[in-house]
């Protein structure tokens, strides 16, 4: 059928990680950006959630299993408290859920039980390259087997957390393919290099990294002989950034709506006004379209359907979407909404990103 | 309960049979009905007859068991007002009513899956299907035991009938509070006589003039009163007063009839009224509000008829440019697409959302909860992005699309009615907005 209710359990947790969002993401979130710096206590509070390990198998010392759409409902909630910060907390999942995807038994036994435990693991993924044109399905980086071995060689920026990362993911091509090699970051040639500035998510420490015959055992091949489906991996890709564009968008409409109820010009709210109201009224329409198509392409994901197409759809639409609907909270504060005084600017700015990253966040 | 996005397997295998009707009833015969704006879709007709005989005779079963309970229950607890349910097909009962219905009814989401299709055949056509269509749906939602039987009979039987629903008038368009038809009792005769014009009513003529069959017209018994003055009104083919003035000629749908009625003097039996006859303003007004809260129904009805049409049209558009090898790339990063690459991605996207949309304000109807809010944005929704997306199919086209050699052409023509009726965008987003602020309309006008 078509339902469009919340199991109780996903409820509890979309409560729980509304509240944490409320208390720590979007208390700090103005800070975070202008200081450029993630305070430890949100990250250590943030992981204690243990949303990571509730999408890890028992067996490797989590207490769940996968769900794009339990993480699509709880994405839209943090990133409604802050992206920035957001995309930091979810710096773990990019290596952690495509070893849970593809990864072969020994991978998965290796490497998911790091994200278990107490402390903040220091694992990330590099992806996006410094290219106009970029495409995951057609990177620059390479990988070539050399008998027992992969050699790795590229450029990669956008690299979240890379300064503190111990592993990482690097997607590379390989015979036209793109796959994924575990790269532990003390390997000789990989060379962490600048932090890079950004628009928008400066909470978020991102880096260039540049891999120089990085030489890798042939075991550090993500899926092993299998390898990885980009595809796949782009779908979850689009249907994670298509949450998190949700929150950033809901964010965004519901402070425009607060704001419009109690700013008053010629004598009464300005949203007595159609010209505002129904702005308003487009913006709460396009974002629970674009929701019910991230749940949907979710919901294809977790059923075992082909959901390339839907989080394709989803993801692209997103993007549109939250452009608009930041763009449009902008507008509806006017003069006030271009200062930072006011969180919409931000949010504009964050806005922007999502169409850049696709490919880049897996959660 | 859990979020789920799947087609039952009843409805889809509805759908399959309703695909075999459009494209061997309804595709075939679009281009000739909008050539010649009058002529009746009669292939369709014949073939629907008999299902919508076999519906209207459970619709009807059903409608009498909820309404002779109600009576029943009537001195006890006053029945919480009128519900036009104007539902074209099939009239779900409004929650208050639903006596015996089963918690997870899917009578609606069957319903909206079908007119989809339906529309994706024709969308002119569709709507000259047999059966009481919106009238109908009244009187099973509101009438007593004995208005269902002599008035809704005729749709169970014989050549085919059509009802309709009476409420726009020349100065009253979304303003439906304002209609200015009057109903006045005639107490020598026991009578109602009703006076007036009524216009854009669909079906109007086939109705009245070409079989025996009825019109629901809202009239005011006390203009006085405003909107707690207005009621429905059973008028039946061949009441002398009643005369079939126009048909209009629009810039689509046209194998659907569109009348204007005039009302001068005509009488009907004084239990001809629908509901409660009695003026009542404030919370007790049911007339008015149940008319409006019979568009928390129809709303999702129009969005899905509109998306129908625009998923013939994006289909057509996909598969001709195919054809020509351009085809549709899924899973490239947007830069990459070309321009008509991605103007086909948002027209698809741009279906999606408006269909999903749709599904959404259907399951809260179908499980009885509130979907005024999610009603309106759905048709909001649809009739703005299939206008958009029957606009665009003829634009990628060229000369293919504007050439009446196609249907591109008609399809952009029969969709902007859906931006128009049963509220218009701009009503639906003023609805939308009042709703999310939380305002009356002296707030936000």
């Amino acid at each position: 059928m078509y339902s469009f209710d919340m199991t109780s359990e996903q409820k509890m947790l979309v409560d729980t990680v509304r509240r944490y969002a409320e208390k720590n993401l979007r208390a700090v979130h103005r800070e975070a950006e202008e200081s450029k710096h993630v305070p430890e206590k949100v990250v250590q509070t943030g992981w204690e959630l243990g949303l990571l390990p509730g999408f890890i198998d028992a067996q490797y010392g989590g207490y769940g299993e996968y769900s794009a759409l339990t993480s699509a409902l709880y994405l839209e909630e943090m990133a409604w408290g802050d992206l920035g910060v957001t995309l930091h907390l979810l710096t773990p999942n990019l290596f952690a859920i495509p070893i849970a995807q593809f990864g072969s038994d020994k991978q998965k036994e290796q490497y998911l039980s790091l994200f278990c435990n107490d402390s903040f693991p220091r694992a990330t993924a590099a992806m996006i390259e410094p290219v106009v044109q970029f495409d995951p399905a057609e990177l620059q980086t390479t990988a070539v087997k050399e008998g027992d071995n992969f050699v790795i060689n590229g450029k990669k920026t956008y690299v979240p957390l890379a300064r503190q990362a111990e592993l990482f993911l690097v997607y590379a091509q390989e015979s036209g393919t793109t796959q994924a090699y575990i790269v532990p970051a003390d390997t000789q040639g990989v060379k962490v290099g600048k932090r890079i500035k950004l628009m928008g998510v400066q909470a978020l420490e991102m880096y260039e990294v540049e891999f120089e015959n990085v030489v890798v055992p042939k075991g550090n091949r993500l899926g092993g002989l299998k390898g990885i489906r980009i595809q796949k991996l782009l779908t979850l890709s689009r249907i994670t950034l298509a949450a998190l564009a949700v929150g950033v968008a809901r964010a965004a409409y519901e402070y425009a709506l607060a704001y419009a109820k109690e700013r008053v010009a010629f004598g009464e709210p300005i949203a007595h006004r159609q010209s505002i109201a129904f702005m308003l009224a487009n913006m709460r329409i396009e974002i629970e379209g674009t929701r019910l198509m991230v749940w949907e392409a979710a919901y294809k994901f977790d059923t075992g359907e082909d959901a390339a197409k839907a989080a394709y759809l989803a993801k692209n639409y997103a993007d549109k979407m939250v452009l608009d609907v930041t763009d449009g909270a902008v507008q509806v504060l006017g003069g006030h909404g271009y200062i930072r005084e006011h969180p919409v600017e931000l949010w504009l700015r964050n806005g922007r990103g999502f169409v850049t990253l696709d490919g880049a966040v897996v959660a | 309960m859990a979020i789920e996005f799947k087609t039952p397997e009843v409805i889809e295998k509805q759908l399959r049979n309703v695909q075999i009707v459009a494209e061997h009833a309804m595709r075939p015969d679009s281009r000739r009905l909008d050539d010649n704006e009058h002529e009746r879709p009669w292939r369709y007709i014949n073939m629907m007859l008999p299902q919508m005989q076999e519906l209207e005779r459970a619709n009807i079963a059903a409608a009498k068991a909820r309404a002779a309970k109600k009576k029943e229950a009537a001195m006890a607890v006053k029945s919480n007002g009128h519900h036009g349910g104007v539902a074209v097909l099939d009239a779900p009962p409004p929650a208050e009513e639903a006596v015996s219905e089963p918690k997870e009814s899917i009578a609606n989401m069957t319903l909206v899956h079908m007119i989809e299709m339906l529309s994706w055949g024709d969308a002119g056509i569709y709507l000259c299907i047999p059966g009481g269509a919106l009238g109908g749906a009244a009187i099973q939602a509101v009438g007593t035991p004995e208005q269902i039987e002599r008035f809704l009979t005729r749709y169970t039987e014989g050549p085919p009938k059509w009802g309709a629903m009476a409420m726009t008038e020349p100065q009253a368009g979304s303003d439906t509070g304002n209609i200015q038809t009057t109903a006045t009792f005639d107490p020598a005769t026991n009578e109602w006589v009703l006076n007036g014009q009524k216009i854009f009513c669909t079906n109007g003529k086939l109705a009245l003039e070409e079989s025996d069959g009825m019109v629901v017209v809202w009239a005011t018994v006390d203009k006085k009163a405003g909107r707690a003055g207005m009621k429905p009104f059973v008028v039946e083919a061949g009441t002398p007063g009643v005369i079939v003035a126009k048909v209009e000629e629009k810039l689509g749908i046209r194998a659907s009839d569109t009348a204007t009625i005039i009302f001068d003097n005509a009488r009907i039996p004084a239990d001809n009224i629908l509901g409660d006859p009695e003026v009542q303003s404030g919370p007790g007004n049911k007339g008015f509000k149940g008319a409006m809260k019979t568009f928390d129904s129809t709303r999702p009805i129009v969005a899905a008829s509109a998306i129908g049409i625009g998923r013939a049209a994006f289909e057509f558009t996909r598969d001709t440019l195919a054809k020509e090898g351009v085809k549709m790339e899924y899973g490239k990063p947007r830069w990459k697409l070309s321009a008509v690459q991605a103007d086909l991605l948002e027209m698809e996207a741009q279906l999606r959302a408006a269909w999903l949309l749709t599904l959404k304000a259907t399951a809260l109807l179908d499980a009885r909860q509130e979907n005024k809010l999610e009603s309106s944005m759905a048709k909001a929704k649809a009739g703005r992005a299939v206008t958009m997306i029957t606009q665009k199919a003829v634009e990628l086209l060229g000369p293919l699309g504007y050439s009446t050699e196609f249907l591109v052409e008609k399809w952009m023509r029969d969709a902007k009615i859906n931006d128009i009726y049963e509220g218009t965008g701009q009503i639906n987003t003023l609805i939308v907005a009042r709703e999310i602020l939380g305002y009356t309309r002296n707030e936000l006008k």
